[in-house]
């Protein structure tokens, strides 16, 4: 029963996304104005059946439901409950789902709030969110019904994927699609924009703070994402360029991108056309992403349920929406004016400026990511590394981190270097000093070096705004962005760290006998067996200690699930204020010996701390928008009371 | 902006949606042979591994005899369970060299002497530098061998019954 209310809950809200279309393209015709009150509420009654559906989902995981076909094959009744409700998003199918409820939220919460847009401009921007929604509707009940029951219902499930119960996994997966799926806002308020030709400062204001929440909540999933497959795979990395992990980056650039030119437009009304351009293409990064993760197309170690018909379906929507919105915007962007001129040296110079690298960056990881798709045609196989996307990211990463230590001290329009060259004197001071310092302390190969240094100028730089400023009257978005620049400087050198000074030690060794790394010794004091709700597990017990310091327990695991049988590591993690002790159990060497995999890595952590400073400094700014705008409503309804007072 | 860019976009993502719906279409291989499968083995000499059997040279490969190249160690478990199916593929014939890595001489001869000892040749590649320099990054793994020293066949991982007979016909190919 509760499958099929699932069912048809999502038939109704995909009728309702139908009618949303229809009446708002008709309403944005002559003489079909009276429609224009269908849409609103068109989407935010869709918004909810979409929601109602997936919850019904989860009551299905919950009950465990096994004359469910989705719930038998990702779900087991001994698995813990927060897993059997990740479990339902854990799978192609609930994950499809979960991206319709958020692109349906989405255009409900738009239709609620939002009310700087023009009329036209509005109505055209939520019949191209449903006209984008119905596609992935139709691609659920078509081909990915969630809720198809089995003719028999099974005895017991056949699990979730051992490496995906884990409590990171719980919360990355809805974090990250709320961002990638928040795009979609982005994309359907370029399109309204490109149909009514109505690219205006308000139209920019309008879609920021939208931009801003996705690209919080995408920041946020990256990160978690990272933390995981550093701490769960157990290889002590953090980025792989996998696939997937591009698929997710790519969103994120071009969001990033998007959301300064948005500023740009905002304040000074020029960029017009680039910013719809970014609008366009962030979204369909989450959609190209998509294909390439689901169609089986690239291998990659988020192999999802692989199937080429599903494949040619999402190619199908491709063409339509990202082929349709760049025909649309080659149709249309030539007849909307260029806006405001301004000079080279000027903020939105600076700003254009790192628009440029970041999609300069995009297209690097797009193109390595897509690369072995194009040797492939020609029967050439290749896989495509860190060798490639360092340096070469690195071109365009290093000219951005300086201009980006800079911009935020220009001024609109026109400014000089001389005005501000004190600043630029100390941000050049630091950069040197720490250049002396650093190759002065050891020998770091070149990359982490000028990622060391960069970051050292950048944490400096990002907090020079303030110079002559009061403190109290600096807006809260001007926090959010300093906040946010420091994070990317935090993260840099976190991740420079890591890669420069990181120590790691192999070894075999004998219960009672020891191992060091860096300045850690590591005493295996016991190897004991284990048991977990649905695993069983060897687990090695550890003393560790800092520079002689007292000694800590450690307990690293080698589990083994079985349901469905798989072994995963559970790393052990020490962490200090300076870095992390990673340690990993192996497999018996014999003789009793254990194989022991133990690094030390300095200061890792902050590129986590960086990436959740990012996402502070975008919830500040977002926060600073959305106050000054409901300060600007406040004052607009006072003055139109005022005048209506006047009046009578 | 000058029109003709405006259509750059729009033309870039047709070409990626061609390369794409094309990959679709074809059959995915996800098998990736070794690219030393034709190579002529290093030149090496190696010690032997155990008292009762001799060490190994490229030149004992190169007799005119095709043979099979197992990678082993005394402490891999994946050797042990392998164990019985070359004995079945020695009592069918096969000739079978071997490579221990990392190992010493005692722990060696403990292993065959509980597990048996298919081997006609046993060397020890002490630092892995062999077991590298032919493509082969675990144990245990089986090589194909002809008789001027080529590789041409690669098994990676325990063999397991089901395998004897395509070790066997890969072996009967080399001749």
């Amino acid at each position: 029963m509760i499958a099929e209310l699932g069912l048809a809950a999502l038939w109704l809200a995909a009728a309702l996304a139908a009618l949303q279309l229809v009446a708002g393209a008709l309403a944005l015709r002559e003489g079909g104005a009276e429609l224009a009150a269908l849409v609103r509420p068109a989407a935010i009654v869709q918004g909810f059946l979409a929601g109602f559906s997936f919850l019904m989902l989860l009551v299905l995981f919950a009950q465990t439901d096994l004359s469910v076909k989705l719930v038998a094959m990702n779900s087991h009744s001994e698995k813990p409950m927060i897993f059997k409700l990740s479990g339902s998003f854990g799978n192609h199918e609930g994950s499809m789902l979960l991206w319709v409820t958020v692109m349906a939220l989405a255009g409900a919460l738009i239709a609620a709030v939002e009310r700087r847009l023009p009329e036209k401009t509005m109505l055209a921007t939520l019949a191209a969110q449903s006209f984008v929604g119905i596609g992935f509707y139709a691609f659920l009940l078509l081909s990915s019904n969630p809720f198809e029951r089995l003719p028999v219902p099974a005895l017991e499930g056949m699990g979730l994927n051992p490496l995906l119960q884990d409590i990171g996994l719980v919360f990355h997966p809805p974090t990250l699609y709320v961002g990638y799926v928040g795009l979609s806002v982005a994309f359907s308020f370029a399109v309204g924009a490109l149909l009514t030709r109505q690219v205006t400062p308000d139209f920019a204001r309008a879609m920021r703070p939208w931009v801003l929440g996705a690209w919080i909540f995408l920041t946020l999933g990256i990160t978690a994402g990272s933390y995981w497959a550093y701490y769960e795979l157990g290889w002590g990395g953090w980025w792989f360029w996998d696939p997937v992990e591009n698929a997710s980056l790519m969103p994120w650039l071009a969001a990033t991108a998007l959301l300064h030119s948005a500023s740009v437009l905002a304040s000074r009304d020029a960029l017009r056309t680039w910013t719809i351009m970014l609008g366009v293409v962030a979204f369909s990064m989450s959609m190209v992403g998509t294909f390439l993760v689901r169609s089986g197309i690239l291998t990659s170690v988020h192999a999802f349920a692989v199937d080429p018909e599903r494949g040619t379906f999402i190619l199908g929507l491709l063409v339509i929406y990202i082929g349709g919105a760049l025909l649309l915007f080659a149709l249309r962007a030539g007849t909307i004016s260029e806006g405001e001129r301004f000079s080279v040296t000027s903020r939105e110079g600076a700003l254009v400026f790192n628009n440029v690298m970041l999609s300069a960056i995009l297209g690097i990881v797009l193109l390595g990511t897509l690369y072995p798709l194009l040797t492939e045609a020609f029967d050439v196989r290749v896989s495509v590394g860190p060798p490639y996307f360092n340096p070469v990211g690195a071109i365009f990463v290093v000219p951005m981190l300086l201009v980006m230590a800079v911009g935020p001290l220009l001024r609109w329009r026109k400014d000089s270097l001389t005005r501000i060259r004190l600043p630029i004197a100390i941000i050049g001071g630091a950069l040197l000093a720490a250049l002396i310092l650093v190759s002065l302390l050891s020998s770091v190969s070149i990359l982490p070096l000028l990622g060391l240094v960069l970051s050292i100028g950048l944490a400096i730089a990002s907090f020079m705004p303030i110079r002559g400023r009061k403190l109290r009257l600096l807006p809260i978005a001007t926090w959010g962005m300093m906040i946010a620049h420091f994070g990317i400087a935090v993260a840099l050198f976190g991740m420079a760290s890591e890669s420069a000074f990181s120590e790691e030690t192999l070894a075999a060794v004998e219960v009672g006998g020891s191992a060091d790394v860096g300045d850690w010794n590591v005493v295996l004091t016991e190897v004991r067996p284990t048991a977990g709700p649905n695993w069983t597990a060897l687990e090695g017990r550890m003393m560790v200690s800092y520079k002689g310091g007292d000694a800590k327990e450690i307990d690293p695991q080698s589990r083994n699930f079985w349901a469905p049988p798989q072994e995963t590591t559970e790393s052990a993690l020490v962490t200090r204020w300076n870095g992390q002790l990673y340690a990993v159990i192996g497999r018996q060497a014999g003789e009793g010996r254990w194989q022991l995999r133990l690094w030390w890595k300095p200061f890792v952590t902050f590129i986590w701390y960086g990436g959740m400073l990012v996402a502070l400094g975008g919830l500040l700014a977002l926060i600073g928008r959305l106050m000054a705008d409901l300060k600007r409503r406040s004052i607009k309804s006072r003055v139109a009371g005022r005048r209506a007072e006047t009046a009578v | 902006m000058i029109r003709w860019t405006l259509w750059v976009p729009l033309a870039l993502f047709l070409l990626f949606c061609g390369v794409a719906a094309y990959q679709l279409t074809q059959p995915k291989d996800e098998f990736i042979a070794s690219t030393m499968i034709g190579q002529p083995l290093p030149e090496f000499d190696l010690r032997a591994a155990s008292a009762d059997r001799p060490g190994l040279a490229t030149r004992d490969l190169r007799d005119g005899q095709p043979r099979l190249l197992n990678v082993f160690a005394s402490w891999c478990i994946p050797c042990i369970a392998e164990a019985p199916q070359l004995e079945a593929l020695r009592r069918q014939g096969a000739d079978i060299a071997a490579v221990a890595i990392r190992d010493k001489p005692e722990d060696v001869a403990r292993f065959l002497a509980n597990y048996g000892n298919p081997y006609s040749r046993i060397g020890a590649d002490d630092l892995s530098e062999l077991q590298l320099a032919i493509g082969s990054s675990g144990v245990p793994e089986t090589f194909v061998i002809d008789g001027q020293g080529v590789i041409r066949y690669q098994h990676i991982g325990d063999i397991r019954a089901s395998d004897v007979p395509v070790l066997l016909q890969k072996l009967a190919e080399a001749k």
